[in-house]
């Protein structure tokens, strides 16, 4: 089975779960479930997509398969931005704001991040992989708990206000938040589309994209420009899910053994929606929410983040 | 830094943190205490910082010594999966036993601390290319794993409030009568300090500590189980309390050099300062509620490893 079929089949397995999500066990009010069914499955395709797509990204420009926005801890710094700005202007204002205003300003911050990892990135030496794993890995925890360390200085029933509205999770997702997040991906792909034909050749490595006469430098800027409007998309819908991006992109690559954009973005988007869905329908029905996707998702991944490093490590 | 000047700062500041509190207590009211002052003092206050030293000091000893041993600079209870084995050992005892005693209790999350610790020196062992950074971050991730695993239990057992518990690294809640077990800690230091010398022999390598004559196997596993017994006990009367295994003995290193007999008194006391400062800063900050010490360390701790790490070619680490 060539990449392309293998795509096409990915595409049906998610259609229908999307449809199997909606409709299983349809009963009660359904004026009520079912659209609010439909938004749940509209959020998580977004994130999905976000996350899976970034994550592609991210790893192209940094020419690896362990290292992924999430690991670096940028979805945890979104978190953290978002709690600073209730912290600044405390919960009365943010009625007043609006989410959809805090939302836009912890993108910008987001992005004003992704540059400064720019410079990290390419800082003299070529980086050590693995220096940068665990600077990004202190610099989540770091940011995680220096949220904590704010929501407890936030005052209780100030941050009770703001818990709802702004901190989503897997089980408390933000459907608010789905037609500014429609808008604002729409406008990512397009910005996009003018740097996607470069993807290919980025793959090949910084020197070898230069000498085949790509703008290296000016592209990888724009592109994770784009990786960190997409993260915060996808954090503010559903919150940090540290490993989906690792795993998906790997399955991708794995399971369609191309090299081309197209297909690899493709492809990890609808397994990343295939995995949220499907195991958001397993934990929901056969589970009975007896433990979380993250959860899940954390424990896999986790271990296959080891193996991949022992494996890169080549020491087996 | 002088050792002097160390024990200094740190009894001026013991003494400080005994007149920070809900119920105000002046240095002049020492001479006329009422009754209920007293209590206050012998009953929260002093227990308090009792754990705060004896807690401070030791995890930064057990970070000293697994750094020895292992030969590396990151390695330490956070960054071995050492804290989170633990944890997840308290919160299995939780499941057996529903009333389980703090003997129990700590045997075994002191089992489940040592079993993961060891199942990550294994991992260790298997690794030949040994970058210094490489290590710390599988045995992070490693401990994520260890924590998920424990989450997936809690939550089938209603556990989840609990285990965030132990997660919280907390003195607010220490008193006298809950707080004893963590003396267990003390005699571990001493043993810490008799076998100073052959863990630095150890730290050498095998082949080099055989050849000098010393049972390296058993050295080894004196050293997993100091810092196994210290972080169960740590873990079980206060919290977890990240990084400071990893941050104490690298500052010590940076301005006091590598002699591993010589610097476990400071670290000792470099790493109890800390957490008292660390703890006042908590106190006071939103007086009168209180940040848990885990907040607080965790923000300045993460803080100080970055800056190490974006450092550490200068400092030799």
């Amino acid at each position: 089975m060539g990449y392309k079929k293998k795509t096409i089949t990915l595409a049906i397995v998610a259609i229908l779960l999307a449809v199997l999500f909606i409709f299983y066990d349809l009963t009660g009010n359904i004026n009520y479930i079912l659209p609010r069914r439909i938004m749940k499955v509209v959020a998580i395709i977004i994130t999905g997509g976000a996350i899976a797509f970034s994550t592609t990204i991210f790893m192209t420009i940094t020419n690896n398969r362990i290292l992924t926005p999430s690991i670096m801890g940028i979805d945890q710094l979104y978190v953290l931005t978002q709690t600073f700005i209730i912290f600044l202007f405390g919960s009365r204002s943010l009625v007043m704001m609006s989410s959809t205003l805090n939302y836009l300003i912890s993108i910008i911050v987001m992005v004003v991040f992704a540059l400064l990892f720019y410079r990290l990135l390419f800082r003299g030496e070529r980086n050590n992989i693995y220096f940068l794993l665990l600077i990004g890995m202190i610099l989540g925890t770091f940011f995680s708990s220096f949220t904590s360390f704010m929501q407890v200085l936030i005052d209780p029933n100030e941050f009770m206000i703001a818990q709802d509205k702004m901190f989503a999770s897997i089980n408390n997702i933000n459907t608010d938040l789905v037609y500014v997040s429609i808008i604002l991906l729409t406008g990512v792909v397009l910005y996009f589309i003018p740097y996607y034909k470069y993807l290919d050749v980025i793959a090949l490595g910084q020197d070898h994209a230069i000498n085949l006469g790509v703008p290296y430098h000016y592209v990888v800027k724009r592109l994770l420009i784009i990786v960190a409007v997409l993260i915060s998309i996808a954090t503010a819908l559903i919150g940090p899910i540290t490993f989906l991006g690792l795993l998906v992109v790997n399955i991708a690559h794995e399971f369609l053994k191309t090299y081309r954009h197209f297909y690899l973005i493709l492809g990890s988007i609808l397994i990343s929606v295939i995995a949220l869905l499907g195991g958001e329908f397993i934990v929901e029905r056969v589970f009975t929410f007896q433990t979380t996707l993250s959860v899940i998702i954390n424990f896999v991944g986790g271990i296959y983040f080891i193996y991949l490093l022992l494996k890169e490590n080549k020491s087996w | 830094m002088k050792l002097r000047y160390l024990i200094t700062v740190l009894i001026i500041s013991a003494l400080g943190s005994i007149f920070v509190g809900v119920i105000s207590l002046k240095p002049t009211d020492l001479f006329h205490l009422t009754e209920e002052q007293l209590e206050v003092i012998l009953i929260s206050r002093l227990p308090r910082l009792v754990s705060i030293l004896i807690a401070g000091a030791s995890m930064s000893i057990a970070g000293l010594i697994m750094q020895q041993l292992s030969k590396n600079k990151f390695v330490s209870p956070t960054t071995a999966g050492t804290l989170d084995s633990a944890r997840f050992g308290v919160l299995v005892s939780l499941m057996l036993f529903t009333s389980a005693s703090a003997i129990q209790k700590i045997a075994i999350s002191f089992f489940f601390a040592l079993l993961g610790t060891f199942i990550f020196m294994k991992i260790l062992e298997k690794i030949k290319f040994k970058d210094a950074v490489f290590i710390p971050l599988v045995g992070l991730m490693f401990g994520s794993i260890v924590d998920s695993l424990g989450t997936f239990f809690a939550y089938k057992n209603d556990l989840i409030q609990n285990m965030t518990s132990w997660l919280q690294g907390d003195f607010s809640m220490i008193m006298s009568g809950n707080y004893e077990i963590l003396y267990i800690a003390i005699p571990t230091l001493i043993i810490a300090y008799l076998f100073a010398n052959r863990f630095t022999i150890a730290g050498m390598g095998e082949d080099f500590a055989k050849n000098l004559g010393l049972n390296y196997r058993q050295v080894v596993n004196i050293g997993l189980m100091i810092s196994a017994l210290v972080t169960a006990s740590v873990v079980l009367t206060v919290g977890v309390i990240p990084f400071l295994g990893l941050i104490i003995p690298n500052i010590v290193t940076i301005y006091q050099g590598d002699h591993l007999k010589n610097n476990l008194l400071h670290t000792a006391l470099l790493g109890a300062l800390f957490v008292l400062l660390c703890d006042i800063i908590g106190r006071v900050i939103i007086y009168p509620y209180e940040i848990p010490i885990n907040l607080t360390v965790g923000v300045i701790g993460s803080a100080i490893f970055i800056y190490l790490l974006l450092r550490r070619r200068r400092y030799g680490l």
